[in-house]
């Protein structure tokens, strides 16, 4: 039985929020169960923000977890705080542009994704989440790059349909960086 | 039918107007504001009306008004919105009106934190407001479910003329799940409500008068007896709830709403490990199940309740089981959430 859980943190304007909310609609489109659920209340400036994704064959019955099977950390405190929580042999993404702590665990597999590098390679410093997004996709093949596809496509519309290209470009520099 | 990757909030503003809902007033107040944002969207789309009251009793006021005219109408809110609600809550349940109300139920007393919550029980199934009355409270545990209740509360509210309350927290309110909302009603086919509402005579009746004011102890007494055997058809016939793996269970959870999908993982953990235990989940909590929880007291040893409060929800389990099995309790309050885990060491704890 297929079954992820991935907690995504950083600073709120990051994306990790649609990182989730991304991630989540492709897994709907596969016909998986799937639950996005966002951190509570008032988030303090400079701390984390952070949100639950489930992708799973059957009902999913607490959208609350104790054991993340993966943790994608955008800053250091994110890091710090899910590195503890995460699985034995978990993956664990950590956006290497802004962390330069390495983890402390040893019993799970660390990917460093230089995202905000990246994504400022690509002319679009706003499209680092999606270059996690493309590393997650690679490290886990939790749903396939079409799903992402036709996810950003229904969330991007209107005025924002222009940046479908460059999300997509992000996403692909992000699985590219997992393979070296 | 297709899905869609709906937020909790706004699927069951979704539902509320795809079950013929046209008239939503409302005042913002966090984890429910986007309810309250939808609405402001969604109904001028659909020749609806959306008014964003003064304060919370200005709303259920609103409400009372827009429900005389026999229209379908709710509002939503959060804790202490649904606090200030109550006084027109009494009057709109003593007139015998149908309307839906949804409370997102966030950390208390007073003004509490805006983190979810379950300790509204009392205040939602035992009376917040004064007088004999009783709300129909259901309670979903997804958002699949949280769409066809909100769409099933219309049809309840007018079946017996009683407000209805979809009673959820934050947890559910932000998360969100693909959902498939059924088809529109068609707002033609919705009842007949001319036999008593406010319609305007046409100069062609008698006026109705719709009240829940009476001088006469005597006339008021039969009025509210009326309204009791109301009750006991309500009770009757409405009575909601799920069972989860208690074909051979001999420790039977007690949950409701979002606790009551969580402590399914723990019924999964527990039965890896050979543990017999499943989940009694009420869906309607007024009417509470009593009967159908009752009879679990044969084949299990103990009942454990867990919800997200100090303790409201576990009397209406311990009234079920009339002292037959212990029950125990496990909760967190003030918007901390029980994770599985934190609720399976319990569990052995008891065990």
């Amino acid at each position: 039985m297929a079954y992820h859980s991935v907690i995504s943190a950083g600073f709120g304007g990051q994306g990790v929020m649609l990182f989730g909310q991304i991630l989540s609609m492709a897994a709907m489109f596969e016909g998986k169960f799937t639950t996005w659920l966002p951190s509570f209340g008032p988030e303090m400036r400079g701390g984390t923000a952070n949100c639950t994704v489930i992708i799973s064959d059957d009902y999913i019955a607490s959208p609350v977890v104790d054991e993340p099977t993966e943790v994608v950390a955008f800053n250091l405190p994110s890091m710090l705080k899910f590195e503890k929580i995460l699985k034995e042999n978990g993956i664990l993404i950590i956006n290497s542009s802004v962390i330069d702590t390495k983890p402390h665990r040893e019993n799970i597999k660390v990917i460093k994704i230089p995202a905000n590098d990246i994504a400022e390679e690509l002319g679009n410093k706003m499209v680092s989440n999606m270059v996690m997004l493309g590393a997650y996709l690679k490290a886990t093949k939790a749903v396939t790059l079409k799903s992402i596809e036709k996810a950003l496509q229904e969330r991007l519309t209107g005025k924002k349909s222009d940046l479908i290209k460059i999300n997509l470009e992000a996403i692909k520099a992000g699985m590219k960086e997992v393979v070296k | 039918m297709e899905k869609v990757l709906a937020r909790g909030t706004e699927a069951i503003a979704e539902a509320a107007i795809r079950a013929g809902c046209r008239l939503y007033f409302g005042y913002p107040i966090t984890p429910q504001s986007e309810l309250t944002e939808y609405m402001a969207r969604r109904m001028p789309e659909v020749g609806g009306v959306f008014l964003q009251g003064e304060s919370e009793v200005a709303v259920v006021n609103m409400v009372y008004g827009a429900a005389i005219a026999g229209k379908r109408v709710m509002t939503s809110t959060s804790s202490p919105g649904f606090s200030l609600m109550q006084e027109g809550i009494s009057y709109i349940a003593g007139a015998e009106l149908p309307c839906v109300f949804v409370n997102v139920v966030r950390g208390g007393p007073g003004l509490g934190d805006i983190q979810p919550a379950q300790s509204d029980y009392f205040q939602a199934t035992k009376g917040g407001g004064h007088g004999d009355y009783r709300l129909i409270v259901f309670s979903p545990e997804s958002l699949q479910e949280a769409v066809e209740l909100t769409m099933y509360a219309f049809d309840v509210a007018d079946r017996y003329r009683n407000p209805v309350l979809l009673l959820t927290d934050g947890l559910l309110g932000q998360m969100m799940e693909p959902v498939s909302f059924p088809e529109f009603v068609d707002l033609d086919s919705l009842p007949d409500h001319s036999s008593w509402a406010l319609s305007g005579t046409g100069m062609r009746r008698e006026a109705h008068r719709v009240s829940s004011f009476d001088m006469d102890p005597v006339s008021l007494e039969k009025k509210n007896m009326l309204i009791q055997s109301k009750y006991k058809e309500v009770v009757k016939n409405e009575i909601l709830y799920e069972e989860y793996q208690l074909d051979d269970a001999e420790i039977v959870i007690v949950a409701y709403g979002t606790m009551g999908r969580i402590v399914k993982s723990v019924v999964n953990q527990a039965r890896e490990k050979g543990i017999k235990v499943g989940v009694f989940r009420p869906i309607s909590l007024w009417p509470f199940p009593y009967v159908q929880l009752s009879k679990w007291s044969d084949q299990a040893s103990f009942f454990f309740t867990v919800e997200m409060s100090t303790g409201q929800f576990v009397e209406d389990v311990k009234i079920a089981v009339e002292g037959k099995r212990p029950v125990e309790y496990y909760g967190r309050t003030a918007g901390i959430i029980p994770t599985p885990n934190e609720i399976f060491a319990k569990l052995m704890e008891l065990i």
